[in-house]
């Protein structure tokens, strides 16, 4: 049980190395992905392609075996309703990405090389607990 | 107009997207757990080690990709106000759609959920127009 941490450990290191690797924690690249009606830069389409295939496999995978490797109970299955809640969330997600070219895992990985990502982070923490206070989950 | 791009600049965005997804994949396999960020910085705020030490992972992976390439000094980044109310919005967002770019647009694209395709289709088209709105953002 004491490996629980250092593999979730590990893998945040891998993903925050990928972030940086891809250009996601490069505002600028993020906000010329969204730029369709300025100059478009398409390369983030190649990470997102390159991260849902990955994890398919490792979606296949498992899905195939029934259950994770270190865990006994079996897998939850994820809610599948598309409700109004998700829609506008959705949309109020997508307004607050292209008005910084930050998502939250991008702005945790550059908060230590550049702490003012932090603004961004507190204002994210501010959104989730606020909406979890007042609304619960879905 | 579509921005010029080298082989090697394709070559990192994918190389990074397949690291994402490996870190994806192995929360998956080992635990059955889902890498969504939202869910699991709610989790380290309610003090869970595991999602505390997942988060304290990104920023040491960013690091150690700096320290390897060198790049990402001359990153900018919006206003601080700026800043403050996009972190909000996305927020209010993930919130309400119970994920962000990692639970909906990685993981759960990858097991070719509805849920998560609308989702993604919304973030983007969402994200395209608040930039087609309010440009690019000065540093």
């Amino acid at each position: 049980m004491s490996s629980r941490p250092l593999l979730f450990l590990l893998c945040g290191v891998v993903f925050g190395a990928g972030l940086a690797l891809s250009g996601m924690t490069d505002p600028a690249k993020v906000v010329g992905f969204l730029d369709f009606f300025g100059h478009w830069d398409p390369r983030l389409t190649a990470t997102m392609g390159g991260a849902v295939a990955v994890a398919a496999l490792g979606q296949w995978l498992v899905r195939r075996r029934g259950r994770a490797l270190l865990c006994a109970e079996p897998l939850g299955t994820p809610s599948s309703r598309i409700d109004a809640r998700l829609l506008a969330g959705s949309v109020i997600f997508g307004a607050g990405w292209g008005l910084a070219g930050l998502c939250p895992a991008p702005a945790l990985a550059v908060s230590v090389q550049h702490p003012v990502a932090l603004l961004f982070v507190a204002g994210f923490v501010a959104g989730l607990l606020g909406v979890a206070r007042l609304g619960g989950r879905g | 107009m579509i921005v010029a791009l080298s082989v090697a600049d394709w070559s990192l965005a994918l190389a990074g997207g397949a690291l994402i997804g490996l870190a994806a994949a192995g929360l998956m396999l080992t635990f059955g757990r889902v890498a969504g960020v939202s869910g699991l910085v709610r989790n380290a705020l309610s003090g869970r080690i595991e999602a505390i030490a997942f988060v304290l992972g990104l920023p040491l992976g960013a690091l150690l990709i700096r320290g390897l390439t060198g790049g990402g000094a001359g990153v900018a980044f919006a206003s601080p106000g700026r800043l403050a109310l996009a972190g909000l919005l996305v927020g209010i967002g993930a919130g309400l759609a119970n994920g962000c770019t990692s639970g909906h647009s990685v993981c759960g694209i990858a097991r070719l959920s509805p849920r998560s395709l609308v989702a993604t289709m919304l973030f983007i088209a969402a994200g395209a127009g608040m930039v087609a709105l309010v440009g690019v953002p000065a540093p």
